[in-house]
């Protein structure tokens, strides 16, 4: 099949950006997106043409690299899909594709499609863990588990980090995320101890980069590679409000 | 030069502890003096950062990520090993260890591996503390299966999604000791070159992967946690981004490269589909508890698999192993579906394909309980091939997955080059010449988590006596060397991709040094990788500036390097002239097509000192003496 792309082209942070349109003549249906982008890639290499830059590794829809809107949508039509993992046979020949970076004052533009996303790090380093160092712990069958939580625990640890959630968000909130990660760990054991600093620590430098709060639109759930629910967004906000009641906690950034 | 791999004397099961006991200590009040660079954030370099963090050393730690959570490791679905024997089925350290041995097909060294099995207890102890969602029983207890070359049930996973969360969980730890200050982070950075100076590693030279920018880091050691390069086959199970850059620089410095032919072919993925594919895709080998694997009777038997009835089906792992059936180890596998596939008896439109079907166990067990298993699997299986693996059979091939060799190292896993140690998959030590399944990870974490803690200890204490700064002229001189290269690759203008001449190398490698080999096809392999090489740097076209990001500069600088690397591989895998374990030389095998090792001149690691561009390497033999086991033939018949 032939498609037409819309792509934004941005050649740094400070570039103003625009978009440019290019022909995709050979697409077949086995395909993944990327190895689309990749041929046409190729062919603008050839013409002396910077190639198109996006961020990608893996390839297998789990390292959370790789990051487009497609038609509007982070990660393309497929639910629960990673862009790597968006397969040419959902297009039609004809197609106009609009391919466009993920959206947020949070996550600048570094070049074309690819974005800084590191404030996720920031804030996993501001709380998201458990404070244990290495060696010492007690044996692994030393606190029994219920199954039920540890499914749950490992529903909420799927999340990959990628940020669609954020760019899907009309607040551009980081809550999909952070709430994946503090639910992880509450529905643990080996996160209590941390559960209220947790959780306040990791909001606050979640304000402190700008991201938007939750205002229950459900767009992240909807895009998000992994499905990860918003239930965990009520699990966050109830942390959030017993970690507030429960001690005075001092609203900190940084490690704990 | 004399290889010494300082292993411990004294009985196999005490020499670790006995060496923790002899290794020279830092007083924690001087370990802030010390700087130590750990490049790469998978589960080696990111447990090995956070845990010199925790001890209270400088750490600075380099990936070439947007973030050290992306790492490949996470992309590790089946599971980690430990000798817990929490099944009761007669598992314990010493099976853990003479299966890894046994596996490796006995090209390992002894005393490493019985390490790795001593600790992987503690990998699932700290991973667990971490908050690591492993897989439970209903009772609260942590829950097992089996892997390839095993028959105990020791193999740990978190669904599908094992190296993920194992990552998560050492990213985590990183990430608190990032949040601390006791760890700088360098994302998009790659590191180009190593410095050494008076024959201790001081140092890194790296390219900022968005300013371009060449910058000189200096530290008391150095660590590589940089994985592997499956990639040098082009298409491989690896994520796009990983390459030989690191280690074949840090070899062009001096550090040896030991069996770098040892690589692994995984039997369990996505078969190949297109010419314009960018990599293959692996389905766990967990998912062989329950598939079984077969391939019709009859040579071009077209049919629906559906319609092949059982009588005219070839369940050729159970025929052939029967003791370990469709769980025979990967490089028995995958060698075993590329006969019946060059018999004429392969599936789908290629040929090139076999079945892993799973209706027995979806009878037998009822598809929610299939589904909990390998649903995410399944998943992903559709999304790529548009089939239901519960309503047809996967098609499955091996493809490149897991690279054995690595940089040599001692038992304190430092390279030749003092200062300089390498960990995980970057170097060579555990797995002889085929890895067994979910033992990556365990290795990763041992050595990031339980061994390089201790042993860089002793090289700090002992002889990282002269401190060096990123001002000292050798820094100048390397960055001048990357800086000159930089601007070659920028002015060549020729007219080929970046991408076309890795995959012309990479094609050339699968068919000449990839499931099979033998004296005319690596002697074929040998004659044109430099062909292509003085191609590429006659005619390769590399766009824009350094001062900018560009993939396609960054791309040029790891294909240079596998176009130079290529070359050893083939030559070391000329050199040994016999078969075993992924290595496989059609000259060596059995009547029943087995591998037939030679342990009369081959029981050694090879080892290759650089010698010179376009020169023969130096070849350099590491015996391996065999204290506790004896040497067999590998049956899992």
């Amino acid at each position: 099949m032939k498609l037409t792309l819309h792509v934004w082209r941005q050649k740094n942070r400070d570039d103003k950006g625009h978009m440019e349109i290019y022909e995709a003549p050979h697409v077949s249906p086995e395909m993944s997106f990327l190895e689309m982008l990749d041929v046409v890639n190729e062919d603008l290499t050839l013409k002396g043409k910077d190639p198109i830059h996006f961020d990608h590794d893996c390839r297998e829809g789990i390292c959370g690299m790789c990051s487009m809107v497609i038609n509007g949508i982070a990660h393309g039509s497929q639910p629960g899909t990673t862009v790597c993992q968006l397969h040419m046979r959902h297009f039609k020949d004809g197609d106009h594709v609009y391919i466009e970076p993920w959206r947020s004052r949070a996550f600048p533009i570094i070049k074309d499609l690819v974005v800084d996303r590191s404030a996720l790090d920031r804030i996993i380093a501001a709380g998201g863990f458990v404070s244990v160092n290495t060696g010492g712990t007690p044996d692994g069958n030393a606190l029994p588990i219920p199954k039920d939580n540890a499914e749950r625990a490992m529903d909420a640890a799927a999340c990959i980090g990628c940020g669609a959630c954020v760019a899907a968000c009309p607040n551009a909130s980081a809550m999909l995320f952070v709430s994946a990660k503090v639910a992880h760990l509450a529905y643990l054991p080996q996160g209590q101890v941390e559960r209220e600093r947790r959780v306040t620590a990791m909001i606050a430098q979640m304000d402190a980069e700008q991201f938007g709060a939750c205002t229950n639109h459900y767009e992240c759930e909807a895009v998000c590679p992994k499905s990860i629910s918003v239930d965990n967004i009520a699990k966050l906000n109830r942390e959030y409000a017993r970690a507030l009641k429960t001690r005075d906690y001092k609203i900190a950034g940084g490690g704990l | 030069m004399q290889l010494n791999a300082k292993i411990p004397s004294g009985p196999l099961a005490e020499k670790w502890d006995k060496h923790i006991t002899e290794l020279k200590l830092v007083n924690p009040a001087n370990k802030r003096k010390y700087s130590i660079i750990v490049v790469g954030s998978g589960l080696a370099g990111a447990s090995a950062a956070a845990s010199l963090a925790e001890l209270g050393y400088q750490v600075k730690c380099f990936c070439f990520q947007d973030s050290p959570r992306r790492a490949h490791s996470i992309a590790a679905q089946g599971g980690i090993n430990a000798s817990k024997n929490y099944q009761n089925d007669g598992d314990s350290i010493y099976r853990l260890f003479y299966d890894t041995i046994k596996g490796g097909d006995f090209r390992s060294r002894e005393a490493n591996v019985y390490r790795l099995a001593q600790v992987s207890g503690s990998i699932i102890d700290q991973c667990v503390a971490q908050g690591v969602p492993f897989a439970r029983e209903y009772g609260g207890l942590l829950a097992n299966r089996s892997f390839g070359g095993a028959q105990v049930s020791r193999t740990f996973y978190a669904r599908g999604q094992t190296g993920q969360q194992l990552l998560l969980g050492a990213y985590q730890a990183l990430a608190r000791q990032i949040g601390l200050g006791a760890v700088q982070m360098y994302n998009r950075t790659e590191m180009v070159d190593l410095v050494v100076v008076d024959g201790h590693a001081k140092g890194i030279v790296v390219r900022d992967l968005v300013t371009g920018k060449i910058s000189s880091h200096a530290a008391d050691a150095v660590v590589l946690g940089t994985g592997g390069y499956a990639n040098v086959f082009f298409l491989s199970t690896n994520a796009k981004g990983c390459n030989v850059t690191a280690n074949y620089r840090a070899y062009k410095r001096g550090a040896l490269f030991a069996n770098p032919c040892f690589t692994q072919i995984h039997p369990t993925c996505i078969p190949v589909h297109g010419e314009y594919q960018s990599k293959l895709t692996l389905m766990s080998e967990s998912l062989r508890n329950d598939g079984r694997v077969w391939v019709p009777k009859a040579k071009g038997d077209k049919r629906n698999p559906g319609q092949i009835p059982e009588s005219e089906r070839d369940y050729y792992l159970e025929r052939k192993y029967p003791s370990y059936g469709n769980l025979a180890p990967r490089d028995i596998s995958s060698r075993a579906a590329k006969e019946v596939c060059d018999e004429g008896r392969g599936i789908g439109e290629t040929g090139l394909g076999v079945y892993l079907d799973f209706s027995d166990s979806i009878k037998r067990l009822g598809k929610s309980k299939i589904e909990e298993r390998y649903g995410n699997l399944f998943e992903m299986y559709e999304k790529i091939t548009a089939d239901n693996p519960y309503e047809t059979p996967m098609h499955i091939y091996p493809a490149p997955h897991y690279t054995m060799g690595g940089l040599w190292v001692d038992y304190n896993l430092m390279s030749n080059i003092p200062g300089l140690h390498i960990i995980g998959e970057a170097n060579f030590s555990d797995h002889g010449a085929n890895r067994l399944g979910a033992s990556a990870l365990m290795q990763g974490l041992a050595d990031g988590y339980f061994v390089l803690p201790y042993t860089i200890g002793d090289y700090l204490a002992t002889s990282a006596k002269t401190k060096v700064t990123a001002d000292n002229p050798a820094f100048k001189q390397a960055e001048e060397a990357v800086t000159t290269k930089t601007k070659k690759l920028l002015a060549v203008n020729g007219k080929r991709t970046v991408d076309s001449f890795h995959r012309e190398l990479g094609l050339l490698m699968w068919e000449n040094c990839g499931m099979a080999r033998n004296d005319a096809s690596l002697k074929t392999a040998l004659k044109r990788i430099p062909e292509i090489r003085e191609e590429f740097w006659k005619n390769v076209t590399v766009l824009g500036s350094n001062e900018e990001y560009n993939m396609s500069l960054e791309k040029a600088g790891r294909v240079a390097d596998f176009l130079e690397f290529a070359e050893l591989m083939c030559t070391d895998a000329l050199d040994r002239d016999e078969s075993c374990g992924g290595h496989f030389r059609t000259e060596h095998q059995t009547a029943e097509g087995e591998a037939e090792r030679n342990d009369a001149d081959y029981a050694h690691v090879s080892c290759w000192e650089f010698t010179g561009d376009g020169k023969k390497p130096n070849f350099i033999k590491e015996a391996l003496n065999f204290e506790t086991v004896h040497l067999q033939t590998r049956s899992y018949k």
